[in-house]
């Protein structure tokens, strides 16, 4: 009974409880800050709970849908609508569930972790409300069918990712960081309205799988579709407009840095549901394809050489950040290229498994990455690498995850990193041999890359003699993301079956998404 | 041309709002500007659902007359929503960039570099 | 601290600006409006009283604690009514034309309804409200205190 409840309602109740949860959080700091941390933290480990329920429940039924207010709430389309879902519609697919559990784990990790690391702050309740917003705006986004829902998710996760990226003053930087950052992902969510609006003048609907089944792909539909990706493109920190990532990760706290990369992935979502779904069907899967390629390589490679000149650990991270959202880019785009040419089959849905199983890998490694800069910082008071050194004598723990870090963003078996990179790298190979070479090429300078900040801020005499080892529940947020990283990288093949397998077809089949919701499917 | 005149309103909005965060060096006037563009693209949504003589979609069992449609005001109103708490953020942002960097001018506003 | 004449229609004016954001709140399922335009018009009337008798008056008055309280209030009060239809469907309207309170039916023919209809949506109306006075409220007290911050250094 209980069991049925929960698997039906568990897409509303992802939504339910963090919302819930943060608007309780107030109330309770208020009386003791113990509660508050545990009741945060429940709630986390209970949405996580929520998205297992929901990852059994899709990977063995299918795609489930949930109507907001319909009776009974699996009703996509009610008898007097005139065969228009006019209600919100939750539509989640395997691809779905598989950002939703990115986005509860990650959440999971950052709070746990902040529950030490944001101790002697004023103003925690307002903090970790926003914490859970933030997660709110993530999962709402993956989980969302309905266009107009995911620009007000997009906005939640805009809004509270840079009311917490400014949570630290730090003498007007940060603030400075996240001002940037919100004018920016401001304009980018009106264009995206504005472009709603246009699809919504010309097909009636709001709803992704209606919008797509209707789609004439006219001028207007191009201008709708330039704006949508060029700004999802954007918020996920690709190249040309990655201006606001370096200053936005590298001046966030810790916990937040790591929660911004599952904010970014959830922009990715979106861009490759829109790629494929709503547009895929009626534009062309070549011009689209080489887009994210294009969108990729550029990423790949300016990120990572950006990322070498850097002195600061986290701005350092955050160029990385952006080099490896171009390895997703580049897999799921061979993927697009491919799509419908005998050449899929062979080599580009490996290459879109490789692309997607790298989200999760990169939200996992360099989640643990930020959370051991974070780390850094907490017990040094500097991000400057310069003046860091010999932290490996007092900071055992953090030494061993930011090694286990390092060498999973490197590509260095047998950590989660290297089994993503592998699959791009041998498909990538058959559509075009450069590209994997280039992709090569970047992984090794990666590499260089974190030697230098394991050199210069671990190894070498104790130059900070009274630096003690983190507390323990920041280390507990990092070994939550290491157990991942150790898991995937061990058992690659338990992933791509149970996750990335079922995530690539669901992505690959926007006819199964569109019928789902408008009927005539399972 | 009368039946385009709110969207020509519109592009002339959007393109004030464009011009002010594009050239101006305020961070009060970079709000604003945002504010114009969300106006514009408010109007936009608005003038797509409106018919002409329609009268208000408040009514339960409609009468034979023509009604305005009621979504595009409903993601009307949400987008307002958001737009003030936006607006919020971006002018306290500036009070407290103000008060540590002691100017607004966004030549000025930029330590973050590299 | 502004003049006279303006503290003394701020007086007259403040009760008004309240009881038309509550009919607004109270009438969003009849009329163009509702919680948020409702609580952003009682919103003006603590802005009106805040610039006319200046902030280091005001704030003895309207506590910000109270305000942030408020807005939890409406937030969970909000949550809590979308949770009650969850037999069904979240934001299931189980109220409406149940017999309940705000639960008649609304007779046939064209009419604009009546107060008493509409199941959960005027709930969620007052929820949000209360919600939306307490947080501009709140954002209009912040940032009159920081202008004072300001102005003193």
């Amino acid at each position: 009974m209980m069991w049925d409840f929960l698997m039906h309602n568990s897409p509303a109740l992802i939504i339910a409880v963090p919302l819930f949860a943060a608007f309780f959080t107030p109330v309770i700091g208020r009386f003791s800050k113990k509660a508050m941390y545990a009741w945060v933290v429940g709630a986390m480990i209970f949405t996580e709970f929520l998205v297992l329920i929901l990852l059994y429940t899709v990977y063995t039924y299918g795609t489930q849908i949930y109507v907001f207010g319909a009776r009974p709430y699996s009703m996509a389309i009610p008898p007097d609508s005139g065969g228009i879902p006019v209600r919100i519609i939750f539509t989640v697919d395997s691809m779905s569930v598989f950002m939703a559990f990115i986005a509860a784990t990650v959440g999971l990790a950052g709070a746990i972790y902040s529950v030490a690391c944001e101790k002697g702050q004023s103003g925690q309740e307002k903090y970790y409300a926003l914490v859970l917003l933030m997660i709110v705006g993530m999962l709402g986004m993956v989980l969302t069918g309905d266009m107009f829902n995911f620009f007000v998710f997009l906005e939640i996760n805009s809004l509270a990712s840079a009311a917490l990226v400014s949570y630290r003053i730090n003498k007007g930087v940060s603030v400075e960081a996240a001002f940037k950052y919100a004018v920016v992902s401001a304009i980018g969510a009106l264009m995206i309205l504005f472009a709603i609006g246009i699809l919504y003048g010309e097909y009636d609907a709001l709803n992704m799988a209606m919008i797509a089944s209707r789609m004439q792909f006219t001028t207007l539909d191009k201008i709708a579709m330039a704006l949508i990706l060029v700004t999802l493109a954007m918020k996920c920190g690709s190249i040309p407009m990655h201006f606001w990532v370096p200053d936005g990760y590298g001046k966030a706290p810790g916990a937040i840095s790591a929660m911004l990369v599952a904010a970014s992935q959830a922009s990715l979502y979106g861009l490759f549901r829109m790629c494929f779904t709503v547009f895929g069907l009626a534009a062309s899967h070549i011009t689209l394809g080489y887009f994210l390629i294009i969108l990729g390589l550029i990423s790949m490679f300016v990120g990572v050489t950006m990322a070498l000149v850097q002195h600061d650990i986290k701005r350092l991270m955050a160029y990385h950040a952006v080099s490896q959202t171009g390895y997703m880019l580049l897999g799921v785009g061979v993927g697009l290229a491919t799509w419908g040419t005998p050449a899929f089959s062979q080599y580009g849905f490996a290459a879109m498994e490789g692309g997607i199983f790298h989200i999760i890998n990169h939200a996992m490694y360099k989640g643990l990455l930020f959370l051991t800069a974070g780390a850094v910082i907490y017990r040094v008071g500097t991000s400057d690498l310069n003046k860091m050194g010999g932290l490996a004598h007092s900071m055992k723990y953090t030494t061993i995850f930011f090694i286990i870090g390092a060498l999973s963003i490197a590509g260095i078996p047998p950590f989660n990193g290297y089994a993503s990179k592998l699959m791009i790298y041998e498909s990538v190979y058959q559509f075009n041999p450069l590209l994997a070479v280039i992709a090569m090429i970047v992984s090794i300078l990666t590499l260089a890359s974190f030697v230098k900040v394991f050199h210069s801020a671990f190894m070498g005499p104790k130059i900070y003699p009274d630096v003690k080892e983190v507390p323990k529940s920041m280390l507990a947020g990092m070994a939550i993301l290491t157990f991942f990283i150790i898991l995937f990288g061990i058992f690659p093949q338990l992933a791509i079956t149970y996750l990335v397998q079922p995530a690539a077809s669901a992505l690959a089949n926007p006819i199964g998404y569109i019928s789902r919701v408008l009927g005539g499917g399972p | 041309m009368l039946y385009n005149l709110p969207y020509i309103t519109v592009a002339v909005v959007i393109a004030i709002g464009l011009y002010a965060m594009l050239y101006k060096r305020n961070l009060i006037k970079i709000v604003i500007g945002l504010s114009l563009i969300e106006s514009g693209v408010n109007l936009f949504l608005v003038s797509l659902g409106y018919v002409q003589g329609g009268i208000a979609p408040i009514y339960t069992n409609a009468p034979k007359t023509e009604m305005v449609l009621p979504t595009p005001q409903a993601l009307t109103l949400t987008s307002i929503v958001i737009g003030v708490a936006t607006t919020a953020m971006l002018l306290s942002f500036c009070i407290v960039i103000y008060r540590h960097y002691g100017t607004l001018d966004s030549e000025k506003v930029r330590r973050l570099r590299g | 601290m502004m003049s006279k004449i303006v503290r003394t229609q701020a007086n007259i004016l403040y009760p008004l600006i309240l009881i038309f954001g509550f009919y607004i709140v109270a009438h969003g399922h009849l009329t163009p409006g509702g919680g948020f335009q409702g609580g952003a018009v009682i919103a003006t009337g603590v802005a009106l009283v805040a610039i006319s008798f200046g902030y280091g008056k005001i704030k003895k008055w309207i506590k910000k604690t109270n305000l942030t309280a408020a807005e939890a209030v409406g937030l969970l009060s909000f949550i809590i009514a979308a949770f009650t239809g969850i037999g069904t469907s979240f934001f299931c309207n189980w109220l409406a034309n149940s017999g309940l309170i705000f639960g008649d039916t609304v007779p046939y023919g064209p009419n604009p309804g009546y107060l008493n209809t509409a199941g959960l949506l005027p709930i969620m109306n007052l929820a949000v409200g209360i919600e939306v006075l307490g947080g501009l409220g709140v954002v209009v007290m912040y940032m009159l205190s920081a202008a004072k911050a300001s102005e003193v250094k």
